[in-house]
This record gives C-alpha cells, sequence and structure tokens, in this order.
C-alpha cells in the first residue's frame, strides 16, 4: 500500500503542474495577448456594411430636375457564397438565369473580376462586395426568388437608388453617367478607399464626373454584429451618411430641347450629316443654357451595367459615337464665322476701321490663286461690308501682307504672327476650361506648330519621298509622281509656314480647328464687354434641404486684344448678316422687329468630305443676352443647315412660330435667370 | 466482507439516522462544494450558450438542471451504498455497460456527429453507452486489481492479463463507433488503474512498449479503414483539417482570449451569441467560460476542477482498501485527464478531440456518470479512512 500511494503522491505532482500550466496558458491567451484575440474576434463578429448615400441631383435653372433617383429592384450575388459550393454555384445561376430571362453564362460572366485582360461584362468592385447581376427587375421576378430563398443562397434581392434622366437623351453627354467605382479610382481617391465598397458609383464623363465628389455625398457605415451564418444580430455602431448636395445648372431643359430638337432636324434636312452640335450661352455671364450633341443616345443603357455590345455600339463609327459631345470634343474648321478674329487682327495690325479695301474675285498668293466664294468680285468696300457679305480676298491679302512683314517664308527674329496671336487671344487653339471633363482644344496652326508637327512627320515623309511610293507608281504614275513631290516638300520645308497656309487661316480654313463651345464663348466676349470667360454649366450646390452650399463662380480668363469701339464695330458688321448678309434667307419671317439677331455663317471645306456648316450669333443685337452657335458637320452650307438651326433655337427661346407668330417661350423672361433658384426646405423654388 | 457500519445501521431506525447523519458530517465537504459550484457555472455557461438558438429558448438548460438534479440524486445514493458491495457488483455492472456498447453499434444505436454512439430514448433524451462504460471499467479493473499476489503487494499477473483483455474488448468496441477520444479515456483508465495498483515498473514500461508495437503494426498493415486514419492524424495534427478542427481551434481561441481579465459578463459574450464556436454547450463550454467570466473566471474554474482532483486523490491516499485506493486514484486520472485535454483544447495547447469537460459540458450520462463518480469517492471516503 504504500509504493501505491508513493505512486498516488506522484500523480499528485503531475497533476498540480499541469494544472499550473493551464492556468499560466489562460493567462498568456486571456491577458497577454487578450487584445489581439479580442479584435480577431470583433473581425469574425462584425460585418461593416456600407450604406451607399443618396446621389445628389441636378437640376436645371428652373429647377427641373435633369437627373434624379429612383429605386429600383436590383438582384445580387454574393460570388464568395457561390465559391463554396461544389459547383462553383453553377446550378444557383441556372435557376438564377431562367428567373430572370437571361442566359446564366451572361451572369457568369457579369461577376468575373476586371482586370487588364478581362473585357466587359465584368466586375470592377471588390470581390467581397455582392455584385448586382441584374437592376431593374420586377416586384414578380424579386418575390420568386426571395420565397425560395433555399433554392438561391447567395442570391439577394435589394431596392437600389439608380439615376433616373427625365428628359430622356436630353443633354446626355453633358450630364455624363455613372459605373461602378473601378480600385484605381478608388486609390486615386484619398480617404475614402475604406468607405468604398463595389456598389457605389462614380460619375463618368459630364457633369457627373466633374461634380463627382460633390453629387456623391458621403457613405455612412453601418457596425453589424452577425452569427457564424451572417444572419444580423443587430447594429453595433452606425455612422450615418450624408446625402449629396444638389446640383444646379445654368441649362434650361426647354431650352436644351429645342436646341436638340433643332439639330436633329438640320441634320436630317443635311442627307450627308455626321454629326452635329449647339451652343446656348448667356451672352454676358457665359452660363451654358444648352448645350447639344447629335447624334445622342438613351442613358437607361447604364442603368445595371451596360452589356457588351451596347457599350461597342457606342464607341462604333456606325451610331455616330453618340457618347461624344460634339459641342467641346468636336474639333472642326471654322470656316467664315473665325474672321470676326481675323478683322481683330487687322486693326490690331493697323488696318484703319474706317478704310475700303478692294475685294477682287481672285487674290494671288505669291504664285497661287485664292478664290473668293464662287469667285465673286465685289468692288471696294469697307471691313464691315466684308464681313456681312463674307469677302474672303480682303482677308487673304491682308494674311499675306502680314506673312510678308514677318519675313516670309524664313523670318529673321521673331515673327508677330498677329493672325495666330489674335485668334489665340479669343481663346482658340486651348480648351475653354468649362466643368467638363475631355474638352478638345482645338488647334492654331502658326508658325511654331508647323515645326512641332513637321519634327512628327517628317521622318515618314522623307522616306516616301525616298521610295517614290513604288507600289503606288504601277498603278497610278501621275498620283505617285505627285506624292512623291509633296512628300519631297514636307520633307524638305514641311516647318515652313507657307503664304497659302497664312491666307487659308485667316477664312478659317486649312488646319485651323475649333470647337463650338471655344467658337461661343468668343463670340460672347466680342459681343458683350469683352472678357473671355470659362463657360460654366453648374450654377450652385444645395444641400438637399435647400442650404446653399456655394455658388459657382465664372472665372475669366482674359481680355480681347482690341479696344472697345473695335468690338462695337465688328458687333455691327455681324449685327447684319441676319437680315441683309449670308443668313439674310435662312432667318426670312423671322420678327427681327421685335428681336434683332446678330451672327455669322461659316461654310468649311474638309477635305473628301461634305463642308461642315456654321452659325454663330447673338442676340438681341441691342444688348445681346444670347450667345448661340451651331454646328452641322458635312452639313453643307452655313446658311443651309446650321442658321436655320439656330433660328429654331431663337424661336423657341422667345416663343416665335417659324411665320413670326407667338408662342409658348421657353425663356418666360426672354432673357437667362440672373440667379440660381433657391430650394425652399419645402422644396418649392424661389429666384 | 461486510462493514460493520452497515450491519450497525441495519439494526435500528434511530440508530440509521445517527449514521447518516455521521456520514454526512464526514463527507468530504469541500469535495461537494467544489462539485456543486461549478454545477451552477455550468448551468449559467449552457444557458448562455443555448439562449440564442430561438427565441426564450431556455429548453436545454431546464435539461441540463434537471440532469444535474438527477446526478446529484444518484451521488447521494452511491454515497450511501458501502463501496465494497459495488465491488460485488462490479462484474454486473460492466457485463451491462459492455451491453450498452454491443447494443449502440446494433440498428438500435444512433450516429450524431459521424460517431454511433447514442441509444436514443425517446423525449429528447438520449443515452450513451460510452460514458458509463469509463465508470463500469473503474469498477472491474480496481475490483480485478484489488486482491494482491500472495505475500506481496502488487496485483497477480492473472488478474493483470483478465484486466487487459477486458479494457482491450471495451475500447475495442467504443472504437467501432468511432470514438477515439473515449477509447482514450479507457486506456488513461486501464493505465492509471494498473500503476495505482503497485505493478512492477519494468511490466508498466513493456506494456507501453507492446501497446506502442500493435498501433504501429495496426497503422502499418493498413487494417485500418483511410477514414479512419484520417480521423487519427486529425487528431494529432488540426493542421491536416484547417477547415473542420482549424476553424474550431480559431474561433475558440478567439473567444477565450476576448474574454480578457474581467469577461464581458454574463450574456455579454459576442462571440458566444454570434455561435461562432461549434458544440459550444457540450465540448466547448469552457469558452463561454473564458469569454464571459474572463480570466479570474477561467482560472476560478479551473481551480475548482483542481479542488476536486485533489480531494479525490487525498481520498484515494487516505483509502485504507486497495479497491478504493484503485478506484479513486483512477478515478482522478481519468477526471484530470478529460479537463487537461478538454480545456488545453480551447486554449490551443491540444489537439481538438471530442470530450466533454467533467461537471461543466452539458450532457446527460457524462453528467451521471461524473456525479456517480464523485459519489463513489464519498463513500470511500466515508467507510475506508485510515
Amino acid at each position: 500500500m504504500i509504493r501505491m500511494r508513493r505512486r498516488l503522491v506522484a500523480l499528485q505532482l503531475l497533476m498540480v503542474s499541469l494544472l499550473v500550466l493551464l492556468i499560466a496558458r489562460l493567462w498568456q491567451v486571456q491577458v497577454v495577448d487578450g487584445a489581439k484575440y479580442a479584435a480577431a474576434a470583433t473581425e469574425t463578429r462584425t460585418r461593416e456594411v456600407v450604406v451607399p448615400a443618396v446621389r445628389g441631383r441636378i437640376l436645371d435653372s428652373a429647377g427641373r430636375p435633369l437627373v434624379r433617383n429612383r429605386t429600383t429592384l436590383v438582384i445580387s450575388v454574393d460570388r464568395t457564397e457561390l465559391g463554396r459550393m461544389e459547383d462553383g454555384g453553377r446550378a444557383v445561376l441556372e435557376r438564377l438565369g431562367a428567373v430572370l430571362g437571361r442566359d446564366p453564362e451572361e451572369l457568369r460572366l457579369r461577376m468575373r473580376p476586371c482586370d487588364a485582360k478581362v473585357s466587359r461584362p465584368c466586375w470592377a468592385g471588390s470581390p467581397h462586395q455582392p455584385i448586382p447581376v441584374d437592376a431593374d427587375v420586377s416586384t414578380a421576378q424579386a418575390l420568386q426568388i426571395m420565397e425560395r430563398r433555399e433554392l438561391f443562397p447567395g442570391v439577394s434581392a435589394e431596392t437600389q437608388a439608380v439615376r433616373d434622366h427625365p428628359g430622356g437623351s436630353a443633354a446626355v453627354q453633358a450630364l455624363g453617367y455613372l459605373q461602378p467605382v473601378t480600385k484605381e479610382e478608388l486609390e486615386r481617391r484619398e480617404g475614402l478607399k475604406a468607405e468604398f465598397s463595389g456598389v457605389d458609383m462614380a460619375g463618368r464623363d459630364g457633369l457627373e464626373e466633374v461634380y463627382d465628389d460633390e453629387l456623391r455625398g458621403t457613405p455612412g457605415r453601418r457596425r453589424v454584429q452577425v452569427d457564424r451564418l451572417g444572419r444580423v444580430l443587430g447594429v453595433e455602431h452606425e455612422t450615418p451618411g450624408k446625402p449629396g448636395l444638389t446640383l444646379i445648372t445654368s441649362l434650361d431643359a426647354k431650352v436644351q430641347a429645342v436646341a436638340e430638337k433643332a439639330i436633329a432636324e438640320a441634320m436630317k434636312s443635311a442627307p450627308k450629316a455626321d454629326g452635329a452640335a449647339a451652343v446656348v450661352l448667356d451672352a454676358r455671364t457665359s452660363r451654358v443654357i444648352a448645350l447639344a450633341s447629335a447624334p445622342t443616345y438613351d442613358p437607361k443603357v447604364w442603368a445595371g451595367g451596360i452589356r457588351e455590345e451596347e457599350y461597342e455600339r457606342l464607341l462604333s463609327d456606325e451610331a455616330g459615337k453618340p457618347l461624344v459631345s460634339r459641342a467641346i470634343k468636336g474639333e472642326f474648321a471654322p470656316g467664315s464665322t473665325f474672321k470676326m478674329s481675323s478683322v481683330a487682327a487687322m486693326f490690331r495690325a493697323g488696318y484703319p476701321m474706317n478704310g475700303r479695301y478692294n475685294c477682287p474675285g481672285v487674290y494671288m498668293v505669291g504664285s497661287r490663286a485664292f478664290h473668293n466664294f464662287r469667285g465673286r468680285s465685289l468692288g471696294s468696300m469697307t471691313l464691315h461690308t466684308a464681313l456681312v457679305k463674307s469677302c474672303d480676298t480682303i482677308f487673304y491679302r491682308a494674311a499675306y501682307e502680314q506673312w510678308l512683314k514677318d519675313g516670309g517664308l524664313r523670318p529673321k527674329g521673331k515673327p508677330k504672327e498677329v493672325m495666330a496671336r489674335t485668334a489665340r487671344a479669343f481663346g482658340f487653339g486651348r480648351p475653354t476650361g468649362v466643368d467638363l471633363p475631355g474638352e478638345s482644344p482645338g488647334r492654331i496652326p502658326d508658325r511654331a506648330w508647323k515645326k512641332r508637327t513637321w519634327a512628327a512627320t517628317k521622318d515618314v515623309n522623307c522616306k516616301n519621298a525616298e521610295d517614290g511610293y513604288r507600289d503606288l507608281a504601277k498603278t497610278d504614275g501621275g498620283r505617285a509622281a505627285f506624292l512623291t513631290r509633296l512628300a519631297h516638300e514636307n520633307c524638305l520645308e514641311g516647318y515652313l509656314l507657307r503664304p497659302g497656309d497664312a491666307a487659308n487661316f485667316s477664312i478659317g480654313q486649312g488646319d485651323v480647328l475649333v470647337t463650338p463651345l471655344q467658337l461661343a464663348a468668343a463670340y460672347a466676349a466680342l459681343v458683350t464687354d469683352g472678357r473671355l470667360r470659362s463657360p460654366r454649366l453648374g450654377w450652385a450646390l444645395v444641400e438637399p434641404d435647400g442650404t446653399k452650399v456655394r455658388e459657382i463662380e465664372v472665372p475669366v480668363r482674359g481680355t480681347l486684344p482690341i479696344s472697345a469701339a473695335e468690338r462695337a464695330y465688328i458687333k455691327r458688321a455681324l449685327s447684319q448678316v441676319a437680315s441683309d448678309g449670308t443668313a439674310a434667307g435662312a432667318f426670312q419671317g423671322f420678327p427681327m422687329k421685335k428681336v434683332r439677331i446678330g451672327g455669322k455663317t461659316g461654310t468649311a471645306e474638309v477635305y473628301g468630305k461634305a463642308d461642315t456648316s456654321w452659325f454663330a450669333s447673338f442676340a438681341p443685337v441691342e444688348d445681346p443676352r444670347f450667345v448661340v452657335v451651331a454646328m452641322v458637320s458635312q452639313g453643307g452650307l452655313g446658311s443651309a443647315a446650321a442658321a436655320p438651326a439656330v433660328r429654331k433655337i431663337y424661336e423657341g427661346i422667345y416663343g416665335f412660330t417659324p411665320k413670326g407668330k407667338p408662342a409658348p417661350k421657353a425663356l418666360p423672361a426672354g432673357a437667362p435667370p440672373a440667379r440660381p433658384p433657391v430650394i425652399k426646405k419645402d422644396g418649392t423654388l424661389t429666384w | 466482507m461486510v462493514s460493520r457500519a452497515v450491519a450497525a445501521a441495519d439494526r435500528s431506525f434511530g440508530r440509521r439516522a445517527a449514521g447518516v447523519a455521521a456520514q454526512v458530517r464526514r463527507a468530504d465537504g469541500v469535495l461537494a462544494v467544489a462539485v456543486l459550484a461549478l454545477a451552477v457555472i455550468s448551468v449559467l455557461a449552457v444557458w448562455s450558450s443555448t439562449r440564442t438558438w430561438a427565441p426564450g429558448a431556455t429548453g436545454l438548460v431546464k435539461k441540463h438542471i434537471l440532469n444535474l438534479g438527477v446526478g446529484t440524486a444518484l451521488a447521494v445514493a452511491v454515497t450511501a451504498v458501502n463501496h465494497r458491495v459495488m465491488r460485488a457488483y462490479a462484474p454486473l455492472v460492466y457485463l451491462v455497460a459492455l451491453a450498452g456498447l454491443v447494443l449502440v453499434i446494433t440498428p438500435v444505436g444512433s450516429e450524431v456527429n459521424g460517431a454511433h454512439s447514442w441509444i436514443m430514448l425517446g423525449g429528447g433524451f438520449a443515452f450513451q453507452p460510452s460514458e458509463f462504460a469509463k465508470l463500469a471499467l473503474v469498477l472491474m479493473l480496481a475490483t480485478l486489481l484489488a486482491q494482491p499476489a500472495e505475500g506481496s503487494d502488487r496485483p497477480r499477473g492473472a488478474d493483470v492479463l483478465v484486466g487487459l483483455v477486458v479494457a482491450a474488448v471495451t475500447m475495442g468496441l467504443v472504437m467501432f463507433q468511432p470514438d477515439f477520444g473515449t477509447t482514450m479515456v479507457l486506456g488513461v483508465i486501464t493505465a492509471s488503474a494498473l500503476v495505482v495498483s503497485g505493478m512492477r515498473k519494468r511490466w508498466l514500461v513493456l506494456l507501453v512498449l507492446a501497446v506502442a508495437g500493435a498501433g504501429l503494426a495496426v497503422w502499418r498493415l493498413e487494417v485500418l479503414e483511410p477514414y479512419q486514419v484520417a480521423r487519427f492524424t486529425a487528431f494529432l495534427d488540426p493542421s491536416t483539417d484547417p477547415r473542420g478542427v482549424g476553424y474550431n481551434s480559431t474561433q475558440s481561441l478567439n473567444a477565450v482570449g476576448s474574454g480578457r481579465v474581467f469577461g464581458k459578463g454574463l450574456f455579454g459574450g459576442g462571440q458566444t451569441m454570434g455561435r461562432f464556436v461549434p458544440e459550444q454547450h457540450t465540448d466547448f463550454i469552457f469558452t463561454v467560460v473564458g469569454e464571459e467570466f474572463g480570466f479570474l473566471g477561467s482560472a476560478t474554474v479551473v481551480v475548482l476542477l483542481g479542488v476536486v482532483l485533489l480531494r479525490a486523490l487525498r481520498i484515494a491516499r487516505r483509502c485504507e482498501d486497495r479497491f478504493g485506493l484503485i478506484a479513486a486514484g483512477t478515478i482522478v486520472c481519468w477526471l484530470a485527464f478529460q479537463t487537461f485535454i478538454n480545456v488545453g483544447m480551447t486554449i490551443g495547447i491540444m489537439p481538438i478531440t471530442g470530450l466533454p469537460l467533467p461537471f461543466l459540458s452539458y450532457g446527460g450520462t457524462a453528467t451521471f456518470t461524473n456525479m456517480i463518480a464523485i459519489g463513489l469517492l464519498q463513500a470511500i471516503n466515508l467507510r475506508a479512512r485510515l
């Protein structure tokens, strides 16, 4: 028995040491490392749910919504959950496809993560976020899914806010669209990374992009306690989100509609027309009242993720690239609408305002003959008449004289380039700085530009000059010889501004390119106070309850380089175009006694295509309140396509019927509103 | 051999009552209080871990209280029985347990969590013969090894051999369910019975080597089904089954660790509420204690369990007959093994095994068996003290 008790003592020692070991380990786990385990536990026990903020609305200057929110039922799929299934969720997607009437394969494609090699459809959001596979499903479809959850594990139906455009395709290019935020966009944004989930949308293009930060608001965060199956037990902590600000624009939905209708009709009447744009500015402030581009598209395609074919189509030439706003991105030779800049340049170069100039049918620029429109000789005239009748030869001559004065082909010292410099001072050749993304700068082909272009192309030209277009020579010897000579010339002397280049420039032809918005901004400066402004669509940002956050100022970016008297002279001349000049036909029957329209037509030749039709205008001429520019690509004569479109826009603004009878006015005041509307707490508007 | 105390108690009611009073006074109060304290903590922990199963779910904790009540009654009843009488009935008890083990692997038994270990009694009650078999094996081995060899204080070789056969049959049947955890407990019971009975050290070493050799042979000769091997390797190394066992281990550590020093308070444990730890009311009951009562609470539970074990050892040491000593010593080793393995697995120093924590885990048969063991210890304490 003594041996047995000895053994018991040994066992006791063993047991005590094991108990001490347990307590020591408990000390380590609970006291020493407790915080670490507590943090790990919190992570498994709670889920951070992002509650997207309601995106701000975009209103027109009368408080009418251009973009608002609408709730839809969205079906989302949790990829992680499907991945846990034995068949990778294939069966679930089959059933889901059957309910939604979609190809299960397409649903699967939508759930792939996007990367450089994967094209649409794909998922650009966080892999942990449920992926919306179908937006805007019917209540019946959603019920079919939610009432049989066991058949659809990982699938959820939730209401979600989507963008709604009450005006349909109106101003779509200017308004922009939303797409799920990408990883890259997330990384570029500071401080928001943790707050973003894959369901968050980011503004792409248009006002949605430029004012994205303001419209988006701050998403709320909700920390919920979940159990091991992910069921929500309760809310642990909630940080409420802040809804986005409402953007009040200077756009007017009615004028916008009128402008879009006008350019659409202009395109219909010109058989070759492949695109058109119209810009309506508040002449005094350069706030944008309408910005239209044709062709257009229905913004509904973006809701719930665009389909591959649809996206490809929107980018294609056949559809006319409706995503591209021709008003700010379209670069076209301006034709005679550009002559106001050339007249200004002539004033700067010392040509007298009250002088008389001969307008022959042909003017020899060096050894090359430059013709008036249809070769007509118009006799001696003032610059005023030259603008009204659109004489070209006077400008050819002035351009050639200035070119010679600068030193011709090889100037000594720094050439003055008065024509090009004046054009730059009118805002051409650089973006206007409008509050829209992706604006084109246009092009002013001065001597420096020629050099740059030559440097970029000379290798190809020199090689072609050497090879002599051998393949072409076999079939068309003459053309090959011409092209070889051209290549040779460009190779050796392509950096030189030739006299013909200068002559073409003076009438807005050749290499000069402008956007419709640039032209409108330049005209606004010319016919008002001579200050060049960066046009603005955004006018004010207000809280959802109407509290104004800030008014968006229109920055002045320059002053025209001519005196008020010179500006008044040009304006007076342009005031006669619609009544007595090149646009008289288009404005036949327009009640000029009530509202007198001023402007300039433009017909720009494009190599291998029909002419670009322009009309840049302002009204009323006595004290201009509006600048309206229309452009019809391949529309033919300025007086034939663009001028009638501009007339229709004025008719809409002022409420005239084609026969001159009064009709409802798009702008009841007959002038742009002076201030953005104020939204009162009850939602009504005042000014 | 009939005890004088029993004989005397039989003589008259008055004397009998006086005897009972004396017995109560002589019972090990510290042991009793420690077990009752554990029972109270157990009720709270089981309540906390099961109350979120459904709104107002109190069914399980009520059943647990019932189990503890019945267990305590059984303990008191066993205390009243002379342990030497129990020794006489040990073979019978053992045969009943054996019958249970055979019955459970027939279609009468039910499979739960992959082991064919249950006999459903209806009305939500079930019986787990392998739990009861632990106690039966303790009694059987103590009976066999209590008779010393002639002129020695070591057990007889023949008795040891019979004991080994008895143990092997029991373990074989439990292994067949399969229930490795209980099999190991049975192995520990057998080994500690042999150690406590005073068997020669060289025989003990030989026995250990033989068991190891047999195990290796079984392993090498691929007698076991692959799934059995898989179970065993997962037992030895949880990382071979990270999604199953590894998950349990992580969640269990997170729960215990997040209790910190003072715990989150009763019903305040987020891990417990979210039911992240599987089998929390049974095998992982200690995580509730850890999370909701913190280090202070869990250390108290370990100390209470230690008090139970040390008091039981004291009873064994002070026992004057071999049967009582072997039975008490073996019970201590069994409870100590389960305690250490169970608490150890919840805090990451032992592999995950399906062993309940004595006196705390929910489970009817285990509660009864543990309580009867305590009753047996008290009975030994009453009647076989030095």
